[in-house]
């Protein structure tokens, strides 16, 4: 800091700050983020050298991306509006997206129920009470044309929420658009595929560690070749914050399943430029406004040098770290609903001084259920109102140069490296995970922000003050129960159609392949999805072949 | 003669994978002083019911947000009974719809915690259904 702003401070806080505080105490003894990092009462210029503007922020566009990964920014084009959704049968889901796409939404994103994501066919006991539910139901490569009926899948980008049979749904989506005239190399979007956050966060994982990251590979290299527009992968710090993470834990975990990614890839032989282009990421934004945005700013900042000194990347692309972020789940509340319209306006504000390239912003039931019509659109108009009204996408990164801003990106840059660090020296992520230290880092938080909250000293307004009686409840909306009959006569229908041997002998193609570690597995999931395998024989005979993963329960 | 502590299962029937929930009211209720089980994420309603018998719990804690829970719920209290231990209280929590609540109640769940509940009100909750029990 300048020395003459560092003594006229000192005597700003001596001659007027503190005759004020004896007499007019501050709110609080110490100031908090959101998460949990002490805040200071005023930021003052740290003074930035040239040298060290340049190394620390640079120019949109160029590294190390602080500032943003496109040079211009909203300036050039929006970020995609691109709301999750999909529930009920195919069909439903299906006039979901026709409607959203009908109110201006700009790209798809579908969820799938429980089962699809866990790799059991409607049909399955276990699926009992979850089919249709949180997603859309799929079992066959039927169900993905009826999803995708009328919808031009050369004009519009798909996001699929999809990670252990991940491969599957690709496949599926590849046949879909064959039958649409459209051949792969055309093919955007994104399948999530991370299944290293599913162990520590979000639960739906099926297979072990090593062949789940020979399924990703194998993804990475097949579309590198033949889906070259594809986003082979969202590493997703979204669930992990859900999890109850804090922002720095929230990078520090996405960016140390990147790590871990990257070296899979290049352990089977791929070259680092070759596919490290393709990869996306996947954040959340809670409330602390300046702290989300430090946080996206700080991401970019260590996935660039991390690529680029760590991996040697030479093409920039490898090293622009983009991503898609959702207002975060968790911050929203059962009471007094419509508080959570505000929530999810500062949340998605974040993401766009933060600079994502896709944004879904939540609705304000979803701490009771699935979002109405009504809903989803109010959601929708919240980030038409941002892009068009609110002036902060004319320029690029907003915020930068703010005092408190930088110290923040700065400081969770610094907590983020430490993580790194440790997860390194117990051997990575795999064995971090296994072992059970990123869970307990995660669930540590979780619980101690609880606490908070029960204790009072973390207000949320309608929860532990500002309470009242609330009338009854918004109009939610119900999944039919029937759906699951619906989905299980549909499935009969198409299994009595399909050529059974033709079917057998697709599976048998990659069982085979299963066995094998060096054959790409796309092909052959390719072959058997076209004849109508379901989803649930897929996964079974990779879980026979492959085995399932078994959670390490840390309390 | 020691009085007998409470014990108490916490577990995670159908499929979803969100167990923050279930995790902290196991350890908060743990540092209440109660003897608490968790089974860990997808057990079957059948799974829950042979570990709460093996374990001989008082209580039984179902955290449910994928919606199954209409389904899911009343198999685990009809498969309690069914094995001589309808003896055992069955609550449970999650995101679940206020209309479903008198339903369940109906089917033999003694209370449901929404979002925003605190461990003080499941305690107060524990402590009034043993003493009646």
């Amino acid at each position: 800091m300048p020395e003459e702003i560092r003594k006229q401070k000192e005597e700003w806080e001596r001659g007027t700050v503190e005759p004020l505080i004896s007499r007019h105490p501050e709110r609080m003894q110490t100031f908090v983020t959101g998460s949990d990092k002490p805040v200071n009462r005023l930021y003052l210029p740290e003074g930035y050298s040239e040298a060290e503007y340049l190394e620390k922020l640079g120019f949109p566009g160029q590294y190390p991306y602080t500032r943003g990964v496109q040079p211009t920014m909203y300036r050039g084009r929006l970020w995609t509006m691109r709301q999750y959704a999909g529930f009920g049968t195919a069909e439903e889901s299906n006039r979901r997206y026709r409607y959203l796409l009908e109110q201006g939404q700009t790209g798809l994103s579908v969820a799938f129920d429980l089962p699809t994501q866990i790799g059991f066919d409607s049909d399955d006991p276990r699926a009992e009470g979850e089919v249709g539910k949180v997603g859309v139901a799929i079992d066959t490569l039927n169900d993905v044309e009826i999803l995708f009926d009328a919808i031009p899948l050369d004009k519009i980008s798909t996001s699929m929420t999809i990670n252990a049979p991940a491969a599957i749904l690709l496949a599926m989506y590849i046949a879909v658009a064959e039958k649409q005239g459209v051949g792969k190399q055309r093919l955007r979007g994104t399948i999530q595929n991370d299944i290293l956050k599913e162990y520590v966060a979000r639960g739906t994982y099926i297979f072990p560690p090593e062949p789940s990251m020979r399924l990703i590979t194998d993804v990475f290299a097949y579309c590198s070749r033949e889906v070259p527009l594809w986003n082979t992968i969202s590493i997703s710090g979204y669930h992990i914050r859900e999890a109850g993470s804090d922002a720095s834990q929230e990078v520090a975990f996405t960016l140390a399943n990147g790590i871990e990614y990257v070296r899979a890839a290049i352990q089977v032989g791929l070259d680092v430029d070759e596919f490290a282009g393709r990869l996306s990421f996947f954040f959340n934004a809670h409330n602390d406004l300046l702290e989300e945005v430090a946080k996206f700013r700080a991401a970019r900042r260590i996935w660039a040098r991390i690529m680029k000194e760590r991996f040697q990347a030479t093409d920039p692309k490898s090293m622009m770290l983009r991503f898609h972020t959702q207002t975060g789940g968790s911050t929203l509340t059962a009471q007094q609903p419509d508080n959570n319209i505000v929530r999810v306006a500062i949340q998605a504000l974040a993401a766009v001084l933060g600079g994502t390239q896709s944004l879904h912003t939540n609705s304000r039931e979803e701490a009771l259920a699935l979002p109405a019509e009504e809903s989803v659109r109010l959601a929708l108009r919240t980030q038409q109102i941002l892009a068009y009204e609110a002036g902060v996408t004319s320029t690029v990164d907003p915020l930068a140069g703010s005092y408190y801003l930088e110290a923040l990106t700065d400081r969770i840059e610094l907590e983020v490296w430490q993580y790194i660090d440790r997860i390194e020296a117990l051997g990575g992520m795999i064995p971090s995970i296994l072992k059970g230290y990123v869970q307990k880092q995660i669930q540590e938080s979780a619980f101690r922000t609880q606490k908070d909250i029960e204790k009072g000293e973390r207000v949320v307004v309608g929860i532990n003050k500002f309470q009242m009686e609330e009338k009854k409840p918004l109009d939610l909306l119900r999944v039919d129960p029937a759906v699951r009959q619906l989905q299980i006569e549909k499935l009969s229908r198409v299994k009595a159609r399909r050529n059974a041997s033709r079917v057998q002998s697709a599976l048998e193609q990659l069982r085979k392949g299963a066995k094998q570690i060096d054959v790409n597995l796309l092909p052959l999931i390719l072959e058997a999805v076209r004849e109508y395998a379901t989803l649930g024989e897929i996964c079974q005979l990779l879980r026979e072949e492959f085995g399932e993963h078994r959670e390490t329960i840390v309390l | 003669m020691a009085v007998k502590k409470t014990r108490i299962l916490i577990a995670k029937p159908g499929l979803d994978g969100h167990d923050r929930g279930a995790k902290f009211i196991a350890r908060a209720l743990r540092d209440e002083g109660y003897e608490v089980i968790y089974t860990g994420i997808r057990q079957t309603p059948e799974a829950i019911v042979q570990t709460a018998i093996q374990e001989d719990v008082d209580f039984v804690g179902l955290s449910l947000l994928s919606g199954a829970h209409n389904e899911l719920f009343p198999r685990v209290v009809d498969l309690l009974a069914a094995s001589g231990a309808g003896d055992i209280v069955v609550f449970g929590g999650g995101i679940i719809p206020e209309q479903d609540i008198p339903f369940l109640k109906d089917r033999g769940v003694a209370a449901i915690f929404g979002p925003g509940t605190t461990t003080k009100q499941i305690v107060e909750f524990l402590e009034s259904a043993r003493d009646s029990s």
